[in-house]
């Protein structure tokens, strides 16, 4: 190896075209050119891609023949490829840590105009990288174990699905879930598209797989509490809340339902979207996991006031059922990795008051229509109007409510044409009715989509192109009377029309849930401006997240339908798998350390810490840092009132040579 | 009936129309339009026009300059901003309603007899002499010179604003109307149209 | 409470009955309105068809003779309310446009910031007097009046300032407040044709038409409004409207002003409800008893 030396170091400098994504903007050649006259450089070299085989060999290469201890590469985020450079510096015979990457692309040829400004600030950046690598030291790296059990956040499809691979794998799964059931969405459905195959008849036998699979500890009716840890080695509260029922003693029978005082639902079914009546101890629907029923504290007599006779416990009898003493629970576990598989929420129609949602009661949401189309929904199947026995004549499905729309949510939110496609078939199909789908653009580029639209066609299903701007009650004809009338611009045709309906659909959007950015804190992870869950690379790690060791599965991390939820739960099961098998993964040495001389032991550094990684050595009386724990943060260097606390790559020397050669013009 | 030709070449296009609209301000969004008709369907005048207000994005922005100052929809625009508030792109229909206004009225290429281009020129007038306007004055200025007749239908109004004391027997007028013509030429001189 | 006062030139013209109702009213709940002096017509939407230039120069002229009374302008008039505000919103986006006002209003010894807000008098009445003390004043509760309430385009549009752009309420509150029945009315913020009433008749009518006969269809017996222009088109025409569709369609249509002033016992010729073309019955309680 080049023993890196203090005294005179011999650095290597090299810029990265990055195609034409740098030197479009930034004269790389000059920079080049600049660079080999600062302090130190023997080397300085431009190149098309740094990051290709031959880009790395030069670098290799030059460390050999140029006896070079110290590089430094101006190219894209080190996010991308810090890693890559590190590595050619290794194969060169180099500690990795000689090394400093600088951004000159998202920093500045992405964000500035071609021109010598550009330019000059691409000098000024590499200037201060050559300045501080100077400073650098080799550093070791350290790895770190990985715990083989994993834990899935949201038991839908994909928490489903990523549960059931890793299980059959042999790994220990812990499956939470913050309803009383799992299956998401999907639970709800009654066919999918576009092969229109029964919902249940492949979701439950999955469902009742988890339930039963021995690697799998299934936690409905809880949340995540707390989160503490590190990549291998997270360490993961869960709480679990009172359902009022002992899980391992229910067997499912409904005795207790219907023994309830109450002789009828009375309570909004959350399950049937509201529109059937439960009552406080219920069984979402018959093929809920775990088949347990739960006691809703906000409706039960009992709960609330202490005052019922318990009917539901006398019926429950020798089984012995429910508790109401039940208290929540807090389950404190370790695993290796997290893949989060929370899933969406369904934009909120009423945001949309044009559309007369909760206005006009035979204006549905797509969801309320997936249970009434549903042989086990609350009409048995059948589609009726509010009223429960009128079948609508007319139907008028509404795409792209809450989507493509700048005043609610941009993003196209890529099911809600097929799923509308798959409700116009199943409306015609039940009650003969003359249904419109009225369409910005249809979006089908499935497997079987476009195949699914031509058919829809075909059976006769209208497709009128154009942005509904109005649903309401205000006639014009007599036709209209007793309807509500869809104002909208046939734009195919180029007119306006006025459709009378009896029921409209609305088919709402994918949206993040309310409360992801408090899940995305938890978690240590990062999530776009809308809410949805950021994943590293949005090509080439689409499951993973900027935390190591954290993955996302499903529609948590953008809009998207069964196929791709599935496939994509896969991925992060195998992401995990990887790093299980590995055994073991590398940190990054940058942890801070305390200089035992000059540390007073004043304890100031303790509680700043956020992953509690500081502790005081009472008989040296000195802090100490555990490096597992340390996650580079670097509160404590700055906290430290003596100074004594470094951290690797954050030197002082190197911080401050770096900020003196930017400000030296 | 006479058949026509509807084919259009691409000569016919004006290849500057579209930008020379969209520095105008408030219409530079016209790019993003997604032709979904949302503002078609929200206007309460377009079961009127000859081109729905989509079509009419759809012809600025392609060029087609003849067809989209000569059209009656622009003067058929009643500006209630329905279309501007619904746009899901926010695009500002209205806004490029007016500059397409002002752009025929400059270039002259306008329905000549229309009423509505003729009372947006009268007003103009009106308040370029008067400061203030009196509306039953400028009815009839806007009839003698569109549509004589339609005036002579209105009498029964006439009537019924006297008989309720809202005929103007005289024009309003600023205290010194004559700084107004000064201050609106001044305004005008050398206006580009105030782009971003 | 004091306030500038830019009246426009309807509410001098076919439209005094506005004036004529809002004055009386607002100084009844201590609202002093301070016409400002050598004001200039607004501009209109027909300006901004001819030049926008010299059609934001009109508006801003306004402002800055409010503005050097520091003191905030009230518009009655739907159409004034709008433009003045639209000049504000582009003078403030634009400089070119900001540039171009100040420079011309230099000529006439003007200069405007910006500063001034434009209010609307439901704006003052409801959120800033408030309800309970409009409530207090009212000493003929408007029993048996069942008012569609109608808000137009341009004082909710594109400016949503003091409600919802969708679903306008404070109009709907305040005759609740008066001790009348408020009618759900769904075209509560549809066009009712602007000047196409009085330049394409058939346009205009059948716009004014549909606003009417919906009133109409929903049991209202007045129609109240906020703005001169729709007050005219809909009531001056309601005869020719009846013969094109052969079909009665008779609706008095009030400023909501002229409502107030009802319920506050003022007497009808003080606030203008002569000047109705179609006439108001003051006491339809007493035909419903009938
Ligand atoms: C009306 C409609 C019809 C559709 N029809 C079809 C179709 O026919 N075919 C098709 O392919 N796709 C369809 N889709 C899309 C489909 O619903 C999604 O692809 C699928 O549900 C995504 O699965 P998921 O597991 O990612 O999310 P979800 O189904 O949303 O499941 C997420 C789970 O996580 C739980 N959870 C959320 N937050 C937490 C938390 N903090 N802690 C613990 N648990 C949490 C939730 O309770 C839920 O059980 C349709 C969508 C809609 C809206
Ligand atoms: S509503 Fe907007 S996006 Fe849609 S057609 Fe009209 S201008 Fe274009
Ligand atoms: S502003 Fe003009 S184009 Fe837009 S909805 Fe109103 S009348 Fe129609």
């Amino acid at each position: 190896m080049n023993e890196p030396t203090k005294t005179q170091p011999r650095i290597g400098v090299y810029i990265c075209h990055c195609g034409t994504n740098i030197a479009g903007v930034v004269d790389c050649k000059a920079v080049a050119e600049t660079a080999a006259q600062y302090p130190n450089v023997v080397v300085s070299r431009d190149y098309k891609y740094m990051c290709s085989d031959p880009g790395q060999a030069l670098i290799q290469q030059d460390i050999k023949e140029h006896k070079l201890d110290r590089i430094v590469v101006s190219s894209c985020s080190p996010l991308l490829h810090e890693h890559t450079f590190r590595g050619a510096c290794e194969k060169g015979g180099l500690n990795p840590y000689c090394f400093q990457m600088v951004n000159i692309r998202e920093h500045d040829s992405w964000v500035h105009e071609k021109g010598a400004a550009a330019t000059d600030k691409a000098k000024d950046l590499t200037r201060a990288a050559v300045s501080r690598v100077a400073h650098h030291k080799p550093l070791e790296t350290k790895t770190t174990p990985i715990h083989p059990d994993v834990m899935i956040v949201g038991g839908g499809i994909a928490g489903i699905q990523a549960a059931l691979t890793l299980a059959n794998a042999g790994q220990h799964v812990y499956l939470v879930e913050r309803e009383p059931t799992i299956g998401g969405y999907m639970a709800k459905f009654d066919k999918t598209f576009p092969t229109l195959d029964c919902a249940a008849c492949i979701l439950t036998p999955k469902m009742s797989a988890v339930g039963a699979h021995p690697n799998i500890t299934l936690w409905t009716y809880s949340e995540v509490a707390k989160v503490d840890g590190f990549v291998g080695n997270y360490k993961v509260v869960v709480k679990r809340k009172p359902r009022y029922i002992i899980e391992d003693l229910c067997v499912g029978c409904n005795e207790c339902v219907t023994a309830c005082v109450f002789k009828e639902g009375k309570f909004e079914d959350e399950f049937n979207m509201g529109l059937s009546k439960r009552k406080p101890v219920y069984m979402p629907f018959p093929q809920a996991t775990p088949p347990i029923v739960l006691i809703d504290p906000e409706t039960c007599i009992n709960v609330k006031t202490g005052k019922c006779k318990k009917t539901c416990v006398e019926a429950c009898g020798d089984r012995q059922a429910i508790d109401f003493t039940q208290k929540a629970e807090m389950k404190e576990v370790q695993v290796g990795t997290i893949i989060l598989a929370t899933g969406f929420q369904p934009f909120d129609a009423k945001r949309i008051p044009q559309y007369g949602y909760g206005i006009y009661p035979n204006v549905y949401t797509s969801l309320e229509i997936e249970r009434l189309v549903n042989a086990s929904g609350p009409t048995e199947g059948h589609v009726v109007l509010r009223d429960g026995k009128t079948k609508p004549k007319s139907v008028g499905i509404v795409h792209c409510v809450g989507s493509r729309d700048n005043k609610t949510h941009r993003w196209c939110s890529r099911v809600c044409c097929m799923y509308s496609m798959k409700l116009a078939h199943l409306i015609k199909h039940h009650t003969d009715a003359e249904v419109f789908n009225f369409y910005i653009d249809i979006r089908a580029p499935g497997k079987g989509y476009e195949e699914f639209y031509e058919k829809l066609q075909e059976e006769g299903v209208h497709f009128i192109r154009g942005r509904v701007a109005e649903v309401t009650d205000w006639q014009m004809s007599k036709e209209e009377e007793g309807k509500l009338v869809i104002r909208v611009e046939d734009t195919l045709a180029g007119f306006v029309r006025r459709i009378p309906v009896d029921m409209v659909v609305l088919a709402v959007g994918l949206e993040p849930h309310a409360d992801s950015q408090d899940v995305r804190r938890q978690f240590n992870i990062s999530c776009s401006t809308e809410g949805w869950f950021l994943e590293r690379h949005p090509k080439l790690a689409p499951v993973n997240t900027f935390t190591d060791g954290i993955f996302i599965a499903g529609a948590c991390q953008g809009p998207k339908d069964i196929p791709d939820t599935v496939a994509q739960a896969g991925a992060a099961a195998a992401e995990a798998l990887s790093l299980i098998k590995a055994g073991s993964i590398e940190l990054e040495p940058n942890t801070a350390f305390v200089v035992a001389e000059e540390c007073s032991g004043c304890k100031t550094c303790i509680p700043m810490c956020p992953y509690t990684a500081i502790s005081r050595d009472d008989v040296k009386k000195v802090a100490v840092i555990n490096e597992a724990l340390c996650k580079g943060c670097g509160t404590c260097v700055a906290a430290c009132p003596s100074g004594a606390i470094k951290q690797n790559l954050f030197d002082d020397d190197e911080i401050t040579s770096e900020i003196e050669a930017i400000l030296a013009k | 009936m006479a058949i026509k030709q509807t084919i259009k070449y691409d000569s016919e296009r004006d290849k500057s129309f579209p930008q020379e609209i969209m520095s105008r301000p408030g219409c530079e969004k016209l790019y993003g339009c997604i032709q979904c008709g949302t503002c078609s369907a929200t206007c309460p005048v377009s079961t009127y026009m000859d081109y729905t207000p989509r079509q009419l994005m759809a012809l600025t922005r392609a060029g087609f300059k003849k067809e989209a100052l000569g059209s009656l929809t622009i003067w058929l625009c009643a500006s209630c901003y329905a279309c501007t508030v619904e746009c899901p792109k926010e695009i500002k229909i209205t806004d490029i309603m007016y500059a397409l206004k002002r752009q025929a009225i400059q270039e002259g290429i306008y329905p000549k007899r229309f009423p509505i281009p003729v009372l947006a020129r009268e007003f103009y007038n009106m308040v370029r002499s008067k400061g203030r306007v009196t509306e039953n004055f400028l009815a009839v200025m806007m009839f003698l010179k569109s549509n004589p007749i339609a005036a002579i239908k209105t009498w029964k109004l006439g009537l019924n604003l006297m008989r309720t004391g809202r005929f103007a027997y005289k024009l309003d007028s600023m205290k010194q109307p004559a700084k107004m013509a000064t201050l609106l030429d001044k305004a005008d001189t050398g206006w580009k149209g105030g782009a971003r | 409470m004091k306030f500038s006062y830019f009246p426009g030139c309807s509410l001098k013209g076919s439209g005094r009955a506005y004036e004529e109702s809002l004055l009386p009213v607002l100084s009844a709940l201590g609202v002093e309105l301070e016409e400002l002096d050598d004001w200039n017509c607004c501009g209109a939407t027909a300006y901004m068809a001819v030049s926008d230039a010299a059609g934001y120069v009109l508006a801003a002229r306004n402002l800055a003779l409010a503005e050097q009374k520091k003191q905030d302008l009230v518009a009655p008039c739907s159409g004034c309310y709008l433009v003045l505000n639209k000049c504000q919103h582009y003078a403030a986006e634009y400089p070119d446009v900001a540039t171009r006002v100040q420079e011309t209003l230099k000529r006439d010894n003007l200069t405007y910031k910006g500063t001034t807000k434009v209010r609307h008098p439901l704006d003052i009445l409801v959120n800033d007097i408030g309800l309970d003390a409009i409530k207090k004043r009212v000493t003929n509760p408007l029993k048996g009046f069942k008012i569609a309430p109608y808000y137009g385009c341009q004082i909710i549009r594109p400016y949503a300032t003091f409600d919802d752009q969708h679903n306008p309420v404070t109009m709907d509150k305040l005759f609740k407040a008066l001790g009348a029945e408020v009618v759900t009315y769904p075209l509560k913020t549809r066009c009712c044709g602007g000047s196409l009433t009085g330049t394409v008749t058939e346009v205009g009518q059948n716009m004014s038409y549909i606003l009417l006969r919906e009133a109409m269809r929903r049991g209202a017996n007045v129609l109240a409004t906020t703005c001169p222009l729709c007050q005219f088109n809909l009531d001056a025409y309601q005869g020719d409207i009846s013969s094109d569709y052969h079909e009665s369609v008779k609706m008095p249509i009030v400023y909501f002003t002229q409502l107030m002033g009802l319920a506050f016992g003022l007497p009808a010729e003080k606030i203008g409800l002569q000047r109705c073309i179609v006439p108001m019955d003051l006491k339809p309680a007493a035909a419903l008893a009938k």
